[in-house]
């Protein structure tokens, strides 16, 4: 079972949220390329190793939280700039 | 598999009932399948992955193009990837006619693969059945059906009466918590034996001259003024004008060392094998609704696959929840099944992207080609995707039947959208 550190519920199973996927900016669509715009709706960094990225969790407070994670062994860690993460 | 008494010979003894015999009644060894070679410091062809894609791409450079100084490297051993850890099923009832075309050339290769390579794959005709179990899905599998027999390829909807006559097993009552109400049927799908079309496509490229490096992991690829020149390897570096990625699970990072970012995200995907018992299945079922597909090989065991894991990993760990939601699944359509216990489990990387069709052909970088994006679909498009990359690499052109699946196709919005893919819950 993988837990996830939810900064307000504390750790909870990976089932219980939806993952989101890996962290990127969003462009200003007033001024983006359609180019620039695919670039950050497709492509990934599909990153083998540590990476922030953002999860939902629909199954608990249904608030957006983002964690590390290395997704070589699944090994999860809060982000640092998550605040008030609680740890139960 | 590096005997040296076999270096430097041409071509391996044909295998074939009177070689079966005269090896039987002599005792004498087989001779390896396939050579051993040193690394040279060029070649004309480099292929990164030592799977299906990349042996097949290596043949048919070979049988077809006449190039033959090619190199295939991989990290592992040939076939340690994808290419022996999927489920081994063929089918061709795709939903796009750019899908239908591309699987349907890639079936009909398989079919005639075993006296291609005179390597005993194991093709087995036996019919794929894809259960609806809404009535959205039912109107999915009439859009297929009509689809496929546009396209040509036999492929029909059937009811559950005609589905129970198939799977006796099958619960086709009201009273299953997802009653099945019809199912695509198409008698032309199959399986196959995974490991023998990487080892029969091994050996007919080596016995073409093309040299298979294992244990040989790509550190680097050199790239300058636009044009990749070569690769790096834990092994030396190697000079080459050509350089085809096809790798899967690593996609992402091999074409990161040539400067190339792709659209994909790699997903686990786990199976599973139960104990063997005797035949009694014989079609290849799937469930859409209940992420589950099931067939029984040749040694009687059950084997499962699902719907790839529910977040991003590179992870092949296996997961308490995948078996137990699979069990739940498998129990639903066969009841009878409860008895039987699993055997052992595993997982593969799929490197699935946005519209779940393979990123094929040129790249900005001149020479470094992809075979890449192969999601839940990668195994039963092995023949073709060689054919094809083969050709790719011989022309300089992408052909008529992966002109669709250009890595530019994301960048200018002309994306494939193909529904029928395994992963797709529909």
């Amino acid at each position: 079972m993988i837990l996830l550190p939810c900064p307000w519920c504390g750790p909870r199973d990976a089932d219980e949220f939806g993952y989101v996927g890996e962290m990127g900016a969003r462009p200003d669509p007033r001024t983006t390329t359609p180019t620039q715009w695919r670039d950050y709706l497709y492509l990934r960094r599909n990153v083998a190793g540590w990476t922030s990225e953002r999860w939902y969790h629909r199954a608990g407070c249904r608030r957006y939280l983002v964690v590390e994670r290395d997704t070589m062994t699944n090994e999860v860690r809060p982000h640092p700039s998550q605040p008030g993460t609680i740890d139960r | 598999m590096g005997d040296p008494r076999w270096r430097g010979r041409q071509r391996p003894s044909r295998y074939s009932a009177l070689a079966l015999l005269r090896h039987g009644v002599a005792g004498s060894p087989w001779p390896p399948a396939w050579r051993t070679h040193e690394l040279e410091q060029s070649y004309d062809v480099v292929i990164v992955g030592g799977g299906i894609h990349g042996l097949a791409t290596a043949y048919y450079l070979a049988r077809n193009h006449g190039i033959t100084k090619v190199a295939v490297l991989d990290k592992g051993y040939l076939g340690g990837g994808g290419s022996g850890r999927n489920t081994a099923i063929l089918r061709s009832n795709y939903l796009t006619p750019e899908g239908v075309a591309f699987y349907d050339r890639s079936l009909e290769l398989y079919r005639g693969l075993a006296a291609d390579l005179n390597f005993n794959v194991m093709f087995s005709r036996r019919g794929h059945l894809t259960l609806a179990h809404s009535d959205t899905s039912l109107r999915t599998m009439r859009w297929r059906a009509e689809v496929n027999k546009v396209s040509g390829v036999d492929s029909e909807v059937i009811d559950p009466d005609d589905v129970k006559r198939l799977v006796p097993e099958m619960d086709t009552t009201d009273e299953a918590r997802y009653p099945i109400l019809g199912a695509l049927y198409h008698p032309p799908g199959g399986t196959i034996r995974h490991d023998a079309v990487v080892w029969g496509y091994a050996r007919a490229a080596d016995s073409l001259g093309a040299h298979l490096h294992q244990d040989t992991e790509v550190t680097g690829i050199d790239v300058s003024g636009g044009r990749v020149r070569g690769v790096r390897t834990t092994r030396g570096d190697v000079a080459a004008p050509v350089v085809v990625n096809a790798t899967a699970g690593w996609a992402t990072l091999v074409a990161d060392m040539a400067g190339v970012r792709l659209p994909v995200q790699t997903f686990p995907l786990q199976a599973a094998v139960t104990e063997p018992v005797k035949p009694f299945l014989r079609t290849v079922v799937v469930s859409g609704t209940l992420h589950v597909y099931v067939s029984q090989t040749a040694r009687g065991e059950l084997v499962f696959g699902a719907s790839v894991d529910p977040f991003a990993s590179y992870s092949t760990r296996g997961s308490l929840e995948f078996t137990e939601g699979l069990a739940g699944h498998v129990l639903q359509l066969m009841p009878s099944l409860a008895k039987m216990r699993l055997l052992r489990q595993w997982a593969g990387l799929c490197d699935m992207t946005p519209d779940f069709a393979p990123i094929m052909g040129h790249t900005e970088v001149d020479g470094f080609l992809l075979d890449v994006g192969w999601g839940t679909y990668g195994f039963k498009a092995g023949p073709v995707a060689g054919e094809t990359m083969a050709e790719c690499v011989a022309t300089g052109r992408a052909p008529q039947l992966i002109s669709s699946f250009g890595l530019d196709r994301f960048a200018q919005g002309h994306l494939v959208g193909e529904k029928g893919a395994a992963a797709v819950g529909h």
